[in-house]
């Protein structure tokens, strides 16, 4: 990232942006590391929405009224920073859904069912997040198209000249997770979309993880879908994103039929509304994506306090946010890795050497079901299980792994508290 | 460590968890089953041999989290020589033990099974003591349908 920044932000006055992470469990303050599920919400984003609901609330893109125009402007605002966030060309390239599910469906059962035919083939990864796996498996089975699967190396990585070859006139679209919500790692996926476009492919990426810790720039990955998750990046739950590039948008008929997404309706005929409105049926999550407004003027909001330019617009603000959570998680990823790499018997899942803001591991001596009710015992929070990646799973060859998950507001004394807490795991099940 | 977390993790259930009785595998089972806990990966495998209405012998195989792993081996000791009766009544016993919300109720048949009253406390761990019991109960079922197609 070429952005210089001239200051660094008080983490202790960031972390006050965040009320809920002042919370006490059994008596110790929280140690929030379960932001892969889903992060926490500043105050900014809570404020916005509680506004939305008392003094804004009417449905939008309809009403003459008053209310009904500020509503719109306010969901539309948010159109313009999350086409900000992405570096979209075009305000048309960016689709409100319920969530990064949605988005991916929405892909499938449209683009896939429009372009898919028997023997084509959909090329996805081992580390794939459940929802970007059995959307495809469902159109596949509806079109007569074949899933293939790359795998992946010991350390969580996907070979490229293993990709390559599988690669062929066949694939028609790969579906490839950018950051693993597993193992952290990041995929190359730059590269990989050029790879897959000189055999004609399309390629769609799940952001779900990325977001929150990478400044994303779909036109320089030159993406055809990329997908967002928003109660991962600080806003709230039931907002996804679907950019897809607008030519294939264009050319893809409707997901779900409704109000909103038509241009006129008739018993005869029925004609579609402009983009990204087809895709937009029915009474959006308005407060939701407010809320996704929000939370990206947080960020930038962060940016600014980071440069020592005011006039500086939010696409450079973002730049400055990002490449401060981009130092900080990295730093503490490290930190967390050789803490942990320390406990003996603790075995880290996913040791690529581009990762982002996930510390997965297993422990010789207890389940990772143990070992999440220990640690939240000691006010800490992580996810135990398969974390959606049953697949991933086998392939590690373990049941389940114990993930702590960074957000932009942890520290060290918090990664010190957990490898506190895995060596108490340690004293009790040794 | 609080005291819930002490009543979760008793001293027997971290032993039987470290040296889990009854582990492996019957060659030939009259009733067979395998339990799935999606949630945590938890998986389980019991295998019965029945002889008329008693339990001659079970064994179990799997991997799972200490609770489960516990109540697997501590269930296996409870029900060898028991007979199908007995085996429910425990069973019953033991599920009303884990979910019990007000007074705790006397347990007359659950002995060693005590144990596991700390569960209680912690909603989302109850599964993980009752899928060992879930899975025997399908075996015996798969035993009765053995039996009556042979």
């Amino acid at each position: 990232m070429s952005v210089l920044t001239r200051k660094s932000l008080a983490i202790e006055t960031v972390r006050k942006d965040f009320p809920i992470l002042d919370t006490l469990v059994n008596g110790h303050d929280l140690v929030y590391l379960d932001n892969g599920a889903t992060s926490q919400k500043p105050e900014a984003v809570l404020g916005a929405m509680d506004i939305y609901w008392r003094f804004t609330n009417a449905n939008v893109h309809r009403g003459v009224h008053h209310l009904s125009r500020r509503s719109t402007q306010a969901f539309d605002l948010a159109r313009e920073r999350v086409q900000v966030l992405l570096n979209a060309r075009s305000l048309k390239e960016i689709i409100f859904t319920a969530g990064c599910t949605a988005s991916i469906n929405l892909v499938a059962q449209t683009w896939g069912r429009a372009n898919l035919k028997p023997g084509d083939e959909i090329l996805i990864s081992t580390m794939e997040h459940h929802s970007n796996i059995v959307p495809w498996q469902i159109i596949a089975e509806q079109v007569g198209a074949i899933v293939k699967v790359i795998p992946i190396t010991d350390s969580g990585e996907i070979d490229l000249g293993v990709y390559e070859g599988l690669l062929s006139e066949r694939t028609k679209i790969v579906g490839l997770v950018h950051v693993s919500n597993s193992l952290g790692t990041i995929n190359p996926v730059a590269e990989m979309i050029r790879m897959a476009h000189r055999f004609g492919a399309k390629v769609l990426i799940d952001g779900a993880q990325a977001a929150p810790h990478l400044r994303l720039d779909v036109q320089a990955l030159d993406a055809d879908f990329y997908t967002l998750s928003c109660h991962k990046m600080y806003a709230p739950t039931g907002v996804g994103v679907l950019f897809g590039k607008q030519a294939l948008l264009e050319e893809m008929p409707p997901y779900q039929g409704g109000g909103d997404m038509i241009h006129t309706v008739s018993f005869e005929r029925t004609t579609y509304a402009e983009l990204p409105f087809k895709f937009e049926a029915g009474t959006p999550n308005i407060a939701g994506v407010v809320g996704l407004g929000a939370a990206i003027d947080y960020l930038g909001y962060l940016g600014a306090k980071l440069l020592d330019q005011p006039e500086a617009g939010l696409a450079e603000r973002l730049d400055a946010c990002f490449a401060w959570i981009e130092e900080r998680e990295g730093e503490l990823t490290r930190y967390g890795t050789a803490m942990l790499s320390e406990v003996s018997g603790l075995t880290l899942t996913g040791t690529a050497t581009q990762k982002a803001g996930i510390l997965a591991f297993t422990l010789d001596c207890a389940h990772p079901h143990d070992v999440g009710t220990v640690l939240d015992n000691e006010g800490i929070a992580v996810r135990t299980g398969h974390h959606c990646c049953m697949p991933l799973m086998r392939r590690l060859g373990v049941p389940a792994t114990t993930r702590a998950s960074l957000g932009l507001y942890n520290t060290k004394e918090e990664i010190d508290r957990l490898a506190a807490g895995v060596r108490r795991v340690q004293e009790l099940f040794g | 460590m609080n005291t819930e977390l002490r009543e979760l993790y008793q001293e027997v259930i971290l032993d039987h968890n470290r040296h889990p009785r009854n582990r492996g595998k019957l060659e030939e089972p009259t009733g067979f089953a395998e339990g799935h806990n999606p949630l945590c990966g938890d998986n389980i495998r019991v295998y019965l041999q029945m002889d008329g209405e008693t339990v001659q012998d079970v064994r179990f195989e799997g991997a799972g989290c200490a609770i489960s792993t516990a109540s697997a081996s501590l269930m296996t000791e409870a029900i060898k020589g028991k007979t199908l009766q007995q085996v429910e009544s425990v069973f019953h016993e033991f599920q009303e033990m884990v979910t019990a919300t007000g007074e705790a109720a006397d347990h007359p048949d659950l002995g060693d099974l005590e144990v596991f009253g700390g569960v209680r406390e912690y909603p989302v761990r109850i599964k993980c003591a009752t899928l060992p019991w879930h899975t025997l109960n399908a075996a015996l079922k798969g035993a009765d349908t053995k039996v009556s197609t042979e």
